[in-house]
């Protein structure tokens, strides 16, 4: 069990805080206009992408969202080439020709981050018909928000892993908000019978509570590995920026955001079970916030330094030959 | 060598390549056909027989029926080819990109740049186009112009049975992003093929034949006709070139353009829809780079602006014929400011 080994536990928190750091200083850094472009923010998400994420390996995919910086860090991307790629940098993880829209590397098995809603669940089915035709014993894994979750795309790659027997886990990240649009307004039915609808396994899970997330996605994954096809979870969670960075959220309740960061916070709630079972200790931890704090302000001067591409890296990677 | 159809080198590239490559696999609705059904295996091979026989020799696992879902397998193939296969998948009629355009246009065609080069995406999406079958407004069309539109794909419109043996080898072996398109009128045109595997390098067009007075550029079926007009015109005196691209991307300019260098006189056939089509694009690459070589009007022979009818009357007068294309080529060659 993950309970019994610190070393995974040190290495969950360490990933939830880089993705919650990393968050909340593209947020302040692009107020301060340094960011060029869309930005999406993961913060409150963390749990999902960790506790999804740490059953995987390099020969195992994900297909992200536009919200995705939380499962590139997951998945194991340099974490300052990707501060670099959001800053438009010519060594940023994408030669800045991407973005944090279209942050990618396929190398780490994270086959991007999607600017079109829905955009991932056929490619994630591609990359497990790979995993299957191939025998590579990889699964693939499709993150997809609740807005996603009403897009044919989904819906039809629920068919086709089930009707092709794919190594697939679908994500849903329901974090109660397809931008504007409440998720209970605009989700027709409900996610796991959704799921159970095509043959699959569908199963509701607390996305604050990081210990649910990877019990959860330990048996979907394992499920998937083992040849026995495609399966679902829902993810409750929660969002604690715009849809945007720059929308001001007035569809949001007052106080709302403040009380799920003080009441359900994914990390304040794993710091907690953790300290109060007796498995790691506060100091530990907060050398870790410590590191990570000192480690994202490297990552944002080094961004702030580097050179943007050059005229030349317009024309190039736009096919391989030509 | 033995004589084959458009539709036998199409299968004959696929299965060569099957067996030379264990990454290539195809997918789409009925490609063996007969999936779960209480009848024949390998009942269709696809709907027009194209992949008829590779699923006996392959297998199943890859020769992949699916769902009518094109953006899901669409889509997989487009995964599936970022991660290691090379993929061929069958969008039964290029109309049917209606429903799973992002896949490809999105997808696969900017992995390549949006990652900043750290991706490969040997995908081929063959699909049938174009007018002749009274199929209608949603099963004629010729769109292969709203691919060569964007950055990232490569777009392939074979005209002949050796072509598109040659073509599909390479496009397989391509590691770009291919649509390959496959005229539906044309599966049963023969001509010699041979057995075995060579490819036809993409941006070369081929000249199918050499004159002085008129240079035809002409695209997929419109190769055919004008060929025959310029076999018709050269009894009249007046010769003609007939430049097929082979491909609308990459586009062999370079060979349209020393054409026109030496006859001055330019018309293009084109079966796609009038506007932002091939005809327009050459035509505005001729008008830019060889103004001065030119001794008449540039003229387009495309159907009209409308969507292909389904009355056997009216789809004739829709498709370009080879009176158009006789009538265009008198008017350029006859012209004199």
């Amino acid at each position: 069990m993950l309970q019994s080994n610190r070393q995974d536990l040190l290495e969950a928190y360490t990933q939830m805080r880089t993705i919650r750091e990393f968050e909340e200083r593209v947020h302040t850094e692009f107020a301060g206009g340094t960011i060029p472009g869309f930005v999406h923010l993961y913060a409150g998400e963390e749990a999902s992408a960790v506790g999804v994420c740490m059953h995987l390996g390099d020969k195992d995919h994900i297909g992200s969202t536009h919200r995705g910086h939380g499962h590139c860090i997951a998945k194991g991307c340099d974490v300052k080439a990707m501060m670099k790629e959001i800053y438009g940098r010519k060594d940023g993880l994408c030669g800045g020709k991407g973005g944090s829209m279209h942050i990618a590397d396929l190398s780490k098995g994270m086959m991007g981050a999607n600017g079109i809603v829905g955009g991932g669940p056929p490619l994630v089915c591609g990359a497990a018909l790979t995993a299957k035709t191939l025998k590579t014993g990889g699964v693939a894994v499709a993150f997809v928000g609740d807005g996603g979750s009403n897009q044919g795309t989904t819906l039809e790659s629920y068919n086709l892993a089930k009707v092709w027997n794919l190594p697939v886990v679908f994500v849903i990240e329901d974090n109660g908000y397809a931008e504007s649009t409440a998720s209970e307004w605009s989700v027709g039915g409900s996610q796991t019978k959704r799921a159970e609808a095509f043959g699959m396994p569908g199963k509701k899970v607390d996305g604050n509570d990081f210990f649910a997330v990877h019990e959860a996605a330990q048996e979907a994954i394992e499920r998937a590995r083992a040849g026995r096809g495609p399966s679902l979870l829902h993810v409750k969670l929660n969002r604690y920026f715009g849809h945007f960075e720059g929308d001001a959220m007035t569809y949001r309740a007052d106080g709302e955001v403040e009380a799920l960061r003080r009441d359900h916070d994914a990390l304040k709630t794993f710091r907690k079970r953790v300290t109060e079972a007796g498995l790691l200790d506060a100091g530990q931890l907060n050398e870790i916030d410590a590191d990570i704090k000192a480690f994202i302000d490297e990552a944002v001067a080094e961004a702030d330094a580097a050179p943007p591409p050059t005229g030349d890296d317009l024309l190039t990677d736009v096919y391989v030959s030509y | 060598m033995a004589k084959k159809s458009y539709r036998q080198a199409i299968n004959e590239a696929l299965a060569q390549e099957m067996r030379r490559d264990p990454t290539v696999i195809v997918m789409g609705e009925d490609n063996a056909g007969g999936m779960g059904a209480p009848g024949a295996d390998d009942a269709w091979g696809g709907v027009l027989g194209v992949t008829m026989g590779l699923m006996p020799e392959f297998g199943r696992e890859r020769v992949l029926d699916t769902p009518i879902s094109e953006s899901a397998f669409i889509g997989a193939a487009v995964g599936a080819a970022a991660t290691g296969l090379r993929p061929v998948a069958e969008l039964m009629f290029v109309d049917f990109m209606g429903v799973c355009f992002d896949q490809i246009f999105n997808q696969a065609a900017k992995f390549k740049y949006m990652f900043g080069g750290n991706a490969v995406t040997p995908v081929v999406i063959r699909t049938m186009y174009g007018a002749g079958f009274r199929a209608a407004s949603q099963h004629s069309q010729s769109l292969y112009p709203m691919f060569t539109h964007i950055p990232g794909l490569k777009v392939v419109v074979p005209s002949s049975p050796y072509d598109a043996k040659g073509l599909m080898i390479q496009a397989i072996r391509d590691d770009d992003p291919v649509i390959f398109f496959e005229h539906k009128v044309m599966y049963d045109v023969e001509e010699e093929v041979p057995d075995e595997a060579y490819t036809i390098p993409f941006g070369e067009a081929n000249l199918t034949r050499e004159g002085e007075d008129v240079t035809i550029v002409a695209i997929g079926r419109m190769v055919q006709f004008s060929n025959e007009v310029a076999d018709t015109l050269a009894k009249d005196g007046i010769t003609c070139s007939v430049i097929d691209p082979r491909t609308t991307s990459p586009l062999d300019l370079d060979t349209i353009l020393e054409s026109v260098e030496e006859t001055g006189r330019l018309v293009i056939v084109d079966e796609a829809s009038p506007r932002c089509n091939m005809a327009t694009d050459i035509s505005a690459a001729v008008a830019q780079n060889a103004f001065a070589a030119l001794k008449a009007p540039i003229r387009m022979v495309t159907p009209p602006h409308t969507p292909v009818p389904f009355a056997p009357q009216l789809e004739d007068l829709y498709v370009p014929n080879p009176a158009q294309i006789e009538t265009a080529v008198r008017a350029v060659a006859g012209y004199a400011r």
